[in-house]
C-alpha cells in the first residue's frame, strides 16, 4: 500500500504487507509536543494544543507561529507529550464520588454573615 | 539631510528584496514539508511583504513617491532593484532554507544599523521589525543546525545549498557608486561593506554550530547587477504573476 501524500509523516512508515509487524526506527517519526501559552507575565501557562517537531527547539519555533501569532502572548512552553504522566482512562472511577462530597467545596461555607457581624461589632 | 535620490535608491533596493522574496517564499504555501513548517514559513513570507509595504509607504509619505500598490505592481522589470538572490526559483527546500537563513541575517544587520539612522522613519521601522526578525533568524538557525546534524544526506544537502547560494547572497551587498558615500556621510546607514562584514560575523557562528563550511569569501565573486536593474530571466514571470490581479483593474479600490 503506497501512499502518495506530500506529508512526510504519512509516507514515513512505508506501509507494505498488512500483516507484517511495523517497526518504527528511532528518529523516523517526529515527536508530539504539547504547547502551553502564557498571556501575560506572571499568568499561568495554559495548554493550547500540540505540534510535531524533531526536537524541543524546533517545537518552540513551530509553536510560536502555530499558537502565538494572533492572540497576545509573552511566553510559550513545550513539553514532549510522551513525558506527561496521566491516569488511565479506566481509573476515572477514582473521581466519581467528588460531586457528593460538597462539604469539600469552599463555597459551601457560609461565613459572610459572621464576617459582617464582626465588622459591625467593631 | 541627505538627498531624496540617495534615500529613494536605498529604500527601493531594500523593499524590492522583501517583496520579491516574500512572493517567492509564499510559493511554498500548501507545499511545505510538514504542516507546522508550512504555516511558519508562509507567515514569515507575509512578514516580508509587510516590510516591503512599510518601506514603499515611507517612499510615498516622506519622499514624494508613488502609491505603494501601484509602485509595487506596475513598475517595469528594469525599474526593480532587487538582488538576484531573491529572484531565483525555489527549487528544493534546502535552497529555500539556506536563502532564508542568509537573507534574513542580512536583513537583520541592516535593520539593526538603522536603529540610529539620521533618517527618522528608518529608526521607527527598525524598532517595529526587530521582534519579527529575531523570530525569523531563530527559525532559520534552528533548521540549518537540525538538518545539518540529522543525517549525512541532510548535511550534504545543506552544504551544497550553501556553496551554491553564497555568491548570490553576497550580491545583496552590491555597492552603489552614485549614492552610498553620501548616505554614509549623512549617517543614514553604515554602507554595504560594513553591513557585509557584520553579516559574516552573524552567520559564521551558526554555520560552525551546524559544522558547515563557509566557502572562502575571497574566492567567490558576488553576483551583482540587480541593484542597477539588470535581472535574471526569472524575475519577469514572477512580476507578471504577482501583479496579475492588480493589473486587471488598476483603478479598483480594494
Amino acid at each position: 500500500m503506497s501512499n502518495e501524500s506530500l506529508d512526510p509523516r504519512v509516507n514515513r512508515l512505508k506501509l507494505g504487507d498488512a500483516s507484517a509487524v511495523i517497526k518504527v526506527e528511532e528518529g523516523e517519526n517526529w515527536n508530539v509536543y504539547e504547547v502551553f501559552h502564557q498571556e501575560k507575565r506572571g499568568a499561568h501557562h495554559e495548554h493550547v494544543g500540540c505540534v510535531h517537531a524533531p526536537d524541543p527547539q524546533l517545537a518552540l519555533v513551530f509553536a510560536k507561529e502555530q499558537f502565538a501569532r494572533r492572540k497576545k502572548c509573552v511566553n510559550l512552553w513545550v513539553v514532549r507529550s510522551a513525558d506527561i504522566l496521566a491516569f488511565d482512562v479506566e481509573d476515572e472511577d477514582m473521581f466519581a464520588n467528588n460531586l457528593e462530597k460538597n462539604y469539600r467545596d469552599a463555597s459551601g461555607f457560609k461565613v459572610m454573615e459572621k464576617i459582617n457581624k464582626f465588622k459591625q461589632s467593631k | 539631510m541627505s538627498s531624496n535620490a540617495a534615500l529613494t535608491d536605498l529604500i527601493i533596493k531594500m523593499a524590492d528584496d522583501e517583496l520579491v522574496l516574500g512572493h517567492r517564499n509564499s510559493e511554498w504555501t500548501g507545499l511545505g514539508p510538514v504542516m507546522e513548517e508550512d504555516i511558519a514559513f508562509s507567515s514569515m513570507a507575509q512578514d516580508k511583504i509587510g516590510h516591503a509595504w512599510a518601506l514603499y509607504r515611507i517612499l510615498h509619505e516622506n519622499l514624494g513617491g508613488e502609491d505603494p500598490d501601484r509602485f509595487a505592481f506596475m513598475r517595469p522589470e528594469s525599474a526593480f532593484k532587487c538582488a538576484h538572490l531573491v529572484e531565483m526559483p525555489n527549487g528544493g527546500y534546502d535552497f529555500s532554507l539556506i536563502r532564508h537563513f542568509l537573507f534574513d541575517h542580512a536583513e537583520t544587520v541592516r535593520y539593526e544599523s538603522l536603529q540610529d539612522s539620521s533618517f527618522e522613519p528608518f529608526q521607527l521601522l527598525s524598532k517595529k521589525v526587530k521582534g519579527e526578525l529575531k523570530y525569523h533568524t531563530l527559525h532559520a538557525n534552528a533548521f540549518i543546525i537540525q538538518l545539518s546534524k540529522a543525517s549525512e544526506e541532510g548535511y550534504a544537502r545543506m552544504q551544497t545549498a550553501l556553496n551554491d547560494t553564497i555568491a548570490l547572497a553576497a550580491g545583496i551587498f552590491e555597492p552603489s557608486a552614485a549614492h552610498e558615500e553620501e548616505l554614509i556621510a549623512e549617517k543614514v546607514y553604515p554602507g554595504e561593506k560594513a553591513l557585509y562584514h557584520r553579516w559574516l560575523d552573524r552567520i559564521y557562528p551558526v554555520l560552525v554550530k551546524a559544522s558547515l563550511n563557509l566557502p572562502d569569501m575571497e574566492t567567490i565573486t558576488p553576483v551583482y547587477g540587480g541593484r542597477q536593474g539588470f535581472h535574471t530571466t526569472h524575475l519577469a514571470p514572477l512580476l507578471k504573476e504577482m501583479g496579475e490581479v492588480f493589473n486587471l483593474d488598476t483603478e479598483a479600490s480594494w
